[in-house]
């Protein structure tokens, strides 16, 4: 059932691949990998079995998912954070490795928000995570994002003569930019001149909206065909394309 | 209950019927549909097709399986542009569930080529703490990651022995499904200076659009169109290619579903006032 489960994962991962389930040290055979497509091809109709109604088969393909994905991410935290960056250390050379103790401890700390009378010891390792957070995002984020985007708004109208969409589009950015900054002054009535220069924000959020909208349409469409291109071609053998 | 009410609460499950249609029918018989390319599609190819032989690319990986449609495809067509190049490809995921997908990836494409682990590649694998792995970089990649994914040592690497950090790069791609490109751009390139581009899922491409705008990007890839177009300027269709006629079929079909149900829903109305009236 192990392997069984390894070779699910993987092939849910990385796709069709009876090697990379071999080196992972999963006991490959093609029977396995055979039995692995099935399981998630049955899966697949499972999950779109919810789009004609709620059922058992979908709830049972949906708590699968979770116990699968919560089990490989302790396995994968464990290996990849705690065994090397705190316990390896810490078993081959203690002395000097001494200071890692501390963020295990801090560590350990969170895990008494479980304690109701004892919660109040997370605080202590969360408001270090904060500050240190919050020390390095606030002047990276400002600078990358607000600073930037600002300097490149502040920029001449006229481009060139040649490049007449370029200079359109400096002023339909000078222009969004301020109807929006506009549109969420909260301050202020929405009435009269700021009224209607707050409209024209809305216009360019909704357009801004439709954009995104649109966007999302042909990702969703995207993974309908990618699981489409796994059941015609690596479940039913067919060629595609 | 007139015709067109009667239309407008249609059982959705017929829509979802139809789009399956839409969606199988053109990959089993393929129309062919052109696929033009965008500037900011362009824009990466360029960036990446001037880097001489023996220069090296950092391609963060930082999706899972529930992205692989949009971004498996793009990524591989990436490894395949540098490769074609020569160009030396460092591999890391900051997505702890995209580390078989990486190595899979990485794997594939060197096998096509015939490329050598630690020479031509190197896959560094999974690292946790964004910010930090991406600091921690900036300073020294083999300090970082003292080993690579199967666990060989990255200090004696012919591949790193002329490079070992963030500023050293020719370039470096983040193939994101969520907001990693915001952290490589404020933790990565605004520090250490490195040309940086983005592939992302459709979803998250309109938030990147500003970075393209103030230079901090030099070109993105959005989605499966973005896959496609890339495939397209590599001259090597693929995966990417082969599902944009059903993407297009299925976006046709919105388009004209739209239309329809609004045009459905006027004439309704104007019959339910005119009943009133």
């Amino acid at each position: 059932m192990g392997t069984l489960t390894m070779n699910m994962v993987l092939i849910a991962q990385a796709g069709w691949v009876p090697e990379r389930i071999r080196e992972a040290g999963g006991a490959y055979s093609p029977e396995l990998t055979w039995i692995g497509i099935w399981v998630a091809a049955l899966l697949t109709f499972a999950m779109y079995s919810f789009l004609y109604k709620d059922n058992p088969v979908y709830k049972f393909g949906e708590h699968l998912y979770v116990g699968i994905s919560v089990g490989y991410f302790i396995v994968l935290e464990w290996y990849n954070i705690m065994w090397p960056n705190l316990f390896l250390p810490l078993k081959t050379d203690p002395r000097f490795y001494w200071y890692l103790v501390i963020p295990g401890l801090l560590g350990v700390t969170m895990l008494f928000r479980f304690i109701r009378s004892l919660a109040w010891v997370s605080r202590y390792a969360l408001a270090f995570y904060v500050a240190v957070g919050a020390g390095l995002a606030i002047p990276a984020i400002i600078q990358a994002s607000l600073l930037q985007h600002m300097s490149h708004t502040l920029v001449p109208l006229w481009v060139s003569e040649k490049h007449w969409f370029g200079n359109i589009s400096q002023i339909l950015i000078l222009i969004g930019v301020f109807s929006v900054l506009v549109y969420f002054f909260f301050s202020l009535e929405h009435r009269g001149a700021i009224g209607r220069v707050s409209q024209i924000g809305i216009w360019f959020l909704m357009i801004s909206f439709g954009a995104s909208f649109g966007y999302t349409v042909m990702a969703r469409i995207s993974l309908l065909i990618g699981r489409m291109q796994f059941l015609l071609s690596e479940w039913l053998g067919l060629k595609i394309g | 209950m007139t015709f067109y009410d009667r239309m407008l609460k249609i059982d959705r499950r017929w829509i979802y019927l139809l789009v399956a249609i839409a969606v199988i029918v053109p990959l089993l018989n393929p129309i062919g549909l052109p696929i033009t390319t965008s500037p900011p599609s362009v824009a990466i190819f360029n960036e990446m097709d001037k880097i001489p032989a023996g220069g090296h690319v950092l391609i963060s990986m930082d999706f899972d399986p529930a992205s692989k449609p949009e971004l498996y495809p793009m990524t591989l067509a990436l490894f395949r542009h540098c490769f074609k190049k020569d160009v030396k490809i460092l591999v890391l995921t900051l997505w702890p569930s995209g580390a078989a997908l990486a190595e899979e990836a990485i794997t594939r494409a060197a096998e096509e080529f015939g490329k050598k682990n630690g020479e031509d590649y190197v896959y560094l694998g999974y690292k946790a703490g964004f910010t930090i792995v991406i600091l921690s970089m900036g300073e020294s990649i083999k300090n970082t990651f003292p080993t690579d994914y199967n666990g060989i040592p990255t200090g004696n690497m012919p591949i790193l022995q002329k490079m070992d950090r963030l500023g050293d790069l020719d370039f470096m791609i983040d193939v994101a499904a969520g907001a990693s490109v915001e952290y490589w751009i404020a933790y990565g390139r605004e520090r250490y200076k490195f040309p940086m581009g983005a592939g992302c899922t459709a979803v998250s491409a309109t938030q990147y659009y500003p970075y393209l705008n103030t230079g901090q990007l030099k070109g993105l890839l959005g989605g499966l169109k973005g896959a496609a177009e890339y495939e397209k300027l590599i001259d090597f269709p693929a995966l990417a290619t082969k599902g944009m006629d059903a993407q297009s079929i299925v976006h046709l079909m919105t388009v004209i579903i739209v239309i329809l149900t609004n045009i459905l829903y006027l004439i309704s109305r104007s019959q339910r006032k005119r009943e009133g009236a």
